[in-house]
């Protein structure tokens, strides 16, 4: 059976499933999004209005049995920066969308009145039906009365509260294999979702198999990929401590953001550290170790239980405890979970609203350290909507105008992640020049700049930077197409037995005969295409800039700032 | 060996290097003593080092740390 396009119009509430053009056939995740939004969204649009579109795509391999091959891409034009914009994520969704025969699946228009609608969808059918009881509800309730309207093994897409408001925050949550979330989670694609008035999105179970061209070659692949990601030590690193190991690594560099970006080492790094984080977890009877799709071996998620040893919170990353704990100086890592599961409740994104927190620190609305506060304002005042909640929603840029904030930490108005780009220079061409805003995932130099993985460049230096972030770039393009989670990136850095096996995968799952080279040209041509797209919504490489207090206040402890100039950041797009 | 030749390291310890060992503390080397060296005096197996800081700048392996560095002793880890 052929994949196909499945296309939903808000605007006429009907639905058409249709063939694959055939220059979109060899894409999958960022490259196919990035390629339909290209295609099809007008650059200039209003990302909320009737001309933007929001498109599923799973990955080249999603749905096959291959490790670690079961992320979703979510692409549009993003509220929140007015770039393209594509997030990705784990949870059932893109397995079940690829064996469902479903290639991408595009939403456009904007209905007329104010009727919610929800999607089911299957093999050969797209139900658009109106929505009304689960208007309003959180993410967990949705996900139990879908379940209870359909089945416990139906995939499920859907919003939250801040989605709903089109906050430009609000992300778009994917029920993983435990009924519980994963999230599509930067650049306000759940407003995208809410703008079309769509609440959620179900996918009928299958037993379909994704076809394979060459079986016997894709499973000697999948054997040696494996074992590649298998033997990593970081994957086992991962398994154990989870992202969250980063904390004292970034903290000891001197690169762990604190207080609004004004420290690179906070005081309570142990308490919030992977290290406490794992030996809470085993204490209170959770579990270190979790997938958030089937066929994951790296198993970075886990689940965190509160002090009644009843579960709390899972998928809880680095970035989020970084953003609510050093960067707003909360040192209680009980207050963190509380906040990131009404974040995933809500359906905001974590890193964004945690950073637009700390900017409201600044601001005086609440002190710094004030974990229960941020609690408080995310149950009462974002997930309500009340002005403040609606302001501090719509991210850090939002936060800093409201508030005459001037230590904003954004690129293309999108929060800046957990590393400071003053102590660790690399990211911050990432920074400066991703197609998406401020995004450690585009180009995460960290492993190089500070972890040795596909070598060492001195993490204080000018040398070497910006050809890291653009080889750093190009790849994670060409991985975010495969539908591969980006952490096999480590064991691809290192192990020369890695890359050629997915490469091979790639070839006997479609029976095409790409070489390593292939693979390199269409992660350039999906940086073009975005690159394009925004240079016709009216971006320029002056936007491809860091905020001027990170090029006038010295960072402790290295007492370093942002001394790269802008010609040597526009070298970037030298390919 | 004089005492004066002797030298104060603060040793920092991360993620399962911590198992049965400490987080922190301050130990004496002789002077010229490698990053190498304190990272064996640990019991530990250089092989399985990522990452090494000495004052919180990468540092090698052969590179001697002075009276008072501070040394970070990190295994092969990696997030995002």
């Amino acid at each position: 059976m052929a994949d196909k396009i499945f296309r939903v119009n808000m605007s006429t509430l009907s639905t058409a499933i249709e063939d694959v053009p055939a220059n979109w056939n060899g894409l999958g995740g960022r490259g196919l999004t990035s390629t339909i939004v290209a295609a099809e969204v007008e650059p200039t649009c209003h990302p909320l209005g009737g001309k933007n579109k929001l498109i599923f795509a799973p990955g080249m391999l999603s749905g096959t049995v291959a490790a670690n091959s079961g992320r979703l891409s979510v692409g549009a034009k993003s509220p929140l920066t007015g770039t393209i914009k594509e997030a990705n994520a784990g949870g059932t969704a893109a397995q079940m969308l690829a064996r469902i025969g479903c290639k991408a699946l595009i939403i456009e228009g904007l209905p007329q009145g104010d009727t919610w609608y929800n999607i089911l969808i299957s093999a050969d059918t797209i139900t658009l039906s109106e929505e009304t009881e689960l208007v309003g509800k959180g993410n967990f309730d949705v996900v139990t009365a879908v379940q209870g309207r359909t089945s416990e093994k139906h995939g499920i897409m859907t919003i939250g509260p801040a989605g709903e408001m089109k906050m430009h925050s609000a992300n778009i949550s994917i029920k993983d294999p435990d009924s519980r979330l994963r999230s599509c989670g930067r650049g306000g694609l759940g407003a995208v979702m809410g703008s079309k008035q769509i609440k959620y999105i179900a996918i009928e179970p299958t037993e379909a198999k994704v076809e394979i061209a060459d079986p016997d070659k894709f499973k000697e692949a999948n054997r040696t990929f494996t074992k590649a990601l298998v033997d990593n030590p970081i994957s086992q690193a991962l398994g154990t401590y989870g992202t969250n190991v980063l904390v004292n690594i970034i903290n000891e560099a001197g690169a762990l953001p604190t207080r609004n970006f004004t420290s690179g080492q906070f005081d309570g790094h142990e308490e919030i550290s992977g290290e406490t984080m794992h030996d809470t977890i085993v204490e209170r009877e959770g579990k270190p170790k979790h997938n958030c799709h089937t066929g994951c071996v790296i198993q970075c998620s886990q689940i965190y239980n509160d002090s009644d040893k009843k579960y709390k919170t899972s998928g809880f990353e680095y970035e989020s405890i970084w953003a609510m704990g050093a960067d707003c100086c909360v040192d209680n890592l009980d207050q963190i979970a509380e906040a990131d599961h009404l974040m995933d409740d809500i359906g905001i994104d974590t890193i964004e609203t945690s950073v637009a927190m700390g900017v409201a620190m600044e601001g005086g609305v609440l002190e710094f350290g004030d974990g229960e506060g941020i609690c408080r304002i995310l149950r009462e005042d974002i997930a309500k909507g009340t002005a403040l909640g609606r302001i501090i929603g719509c991210g850090a840029g939002s936060v800093g105008r409201a508030y005459g904030v001037t230590r904003v930490p954004v690129v293309k108005n999108q929060a800046i992640p957990a590393y400071d780009p003053r102590a660790i220079k690399g990211i911050g061409i990432t920074y400066a020049t991703s197609t998406q805003g401020a995004d450690h995932t585009m180009g995460y130099t960290i492993a190089t700049n500070i972890l040795g993985v596909g070598g060492s460049v001195d993490p204080l230096s000018h040398e070497g930077q910006v050809e890291l972030s653009r080889n750093l770039q190009i790849a994670t393009a060409a991985i975010d197409s495969t539908g591969m989670c980006l952490f096999i990136a480590f064991a691809a850095l290192d192990d020369e037995t890695c890359l050629p096996a997915l490469v091979d995968m790639i070839n006997a799952r479609f029976g095409i005969n790409l070489v390593a080279e292939d693979v390199t040209n269409l992660g350039i041509s999906i940086l073009k295409t975005e690159r394009a797209f925004n240079e016709a919504a009216g971006f320029t490489n002056k936007d491809d800039r860091l905020p001027e207090f990170f090029s006038e206040e010295p960072i402790a402890p290295h007492n370093v700032v942002w001394d790269i100039s802008d010609e040597e950041i526009d070298t970037f797009w030298n390919f | 060996m004089a005492a004066e030749d002797r030298i104060s390291i603060t040793v920092k310890l991360f993620a399962f290097f911590r198992d049965n060992r400490f987080k922190k503390q301050e130990q004496q080397f002789p002077a010229n003593t490698t990053v190498r060296d304190i990272i064996l005096f640990q019991g530990i197996n250089p092989e399985e080092v990522g990452v090494t800081m000495i004052n919180s700048r990468q540092c090698t392996l052969d590179q001697i740390p002075v009276q008072g560095d501070q040394l970070a002793i990190f295994p092969i880890i990696g997030g995002g």
